[in-house]
């Protein structure tokens, strides 16, 4: 089963829609709650990413009988030194994400921490392309 | 700590319209308080009940990915009317407290309700 959703850049109030509608998708396949949860935090992470970091994006998730897999593409600026932005506490947020209650540098070690697998591809320049997966 | 319990130790007010008798459906077993949502994201484990000062839409979303069953902003602060519908449609009870974040914490931890640590 796949799921496609576009994020808007425009509309931080409107970040999280798209973990929401995946997650509610999950527990209706009957998906491991703990398995769930996994997952809804590191995509909303990632896609507090897109909007924050890469202007906006689009999200493609798919469960297959052994995985999850959600893949999260940007044309953002990219990153220039990934494993400085991999460090707890590095954020380039600016002050008003940050009065969000966001940037405090945790999005991309969360999202590593609450999945089986994580890819970063990014360049700067070239936009930015995050792949989670967890297991079934 | 059912959640009737919880408002009124709090002296708080129901935002999202629950009536006692479904305050008293959620039973509350660990709190967490906190105002940066990436903190909450990262380190908060099982919790149900969270206390904050921040009231943007993107609380109920954290709330929502973290399946916190209850929100009660501190020092009187009041979402707006979109913020709390969202959270009707989360099924996530919302409440407010004049009290500031530590003593609304303390006031809590004192009556039994306790957080979750590792360290």
């Amino acid at each position: 089963m796949r799921k496609h959703y576009t994020i808007s850049g425009e509309d931080f109030s409107a970040a999280g829609e798209a973990s929401s509608d995946f997650k509610a998708v999950l527990k209706k396949l009957g998906i491991d709650p703990t398995v769930i949860r996994r997952i809804s935090i590191a995509m909303y992470e990632a896609e507090i990413n897109t909007i924050i970091h890469g202007g906006g994006g689009e999200c493609d998730a798919e469960i297959s009988g052994k995985s999850i897999c959600v893949t999260f593409r940007d044309n953002g600026p990219g990153i220039p030194d990934v494993n400085l932005a991999m460090q707890e506490g590095w954020s380039t947020a600016g002050e008003h994400i940050r009065e969000l209650g966001f940037g405090a540098g945790m999005g991309l070690p969360n999202m590593k921490k609450y999945t089986d697998d994580m890819t970063i591809d990014t360049a700067p320049g070239q936009g930015t392309t995050i792949t989670l997966i967890i297991n079934l | 700590m059912l959640l009737s319990e919880i408002k009124s130790i709090l002296n708080a007010d129901v935002l999202s319209g629950e009536d006692d008798a479904a305050l008293n459906e959620k039973d509350i077993h660990t709190a967490c308080g906190c105002d940066l949502m990436s903190d909450v994201l990262a380190f908060v484990k099982d919790q149900s009940l969270l206390l904050t000062g921040l009231i943007n839409s993107q609380v109920i979303r954290t709330a929502e990915m973290m399946d916190i069953v209850a929100i009660c902003f501190v020092r009187g602060k009041t979402p707006t009317e979109d913020v709390i519908e969202l959270a009707r449609e989360k099924g996530i009870t919302l409440m407010h407290t004049s009290y500031p974040l530590y003593l609304a914490c303390g006031k809590l931890y004192e009556k039994g309700l306790g957080g979750r640590c590792d360290a």
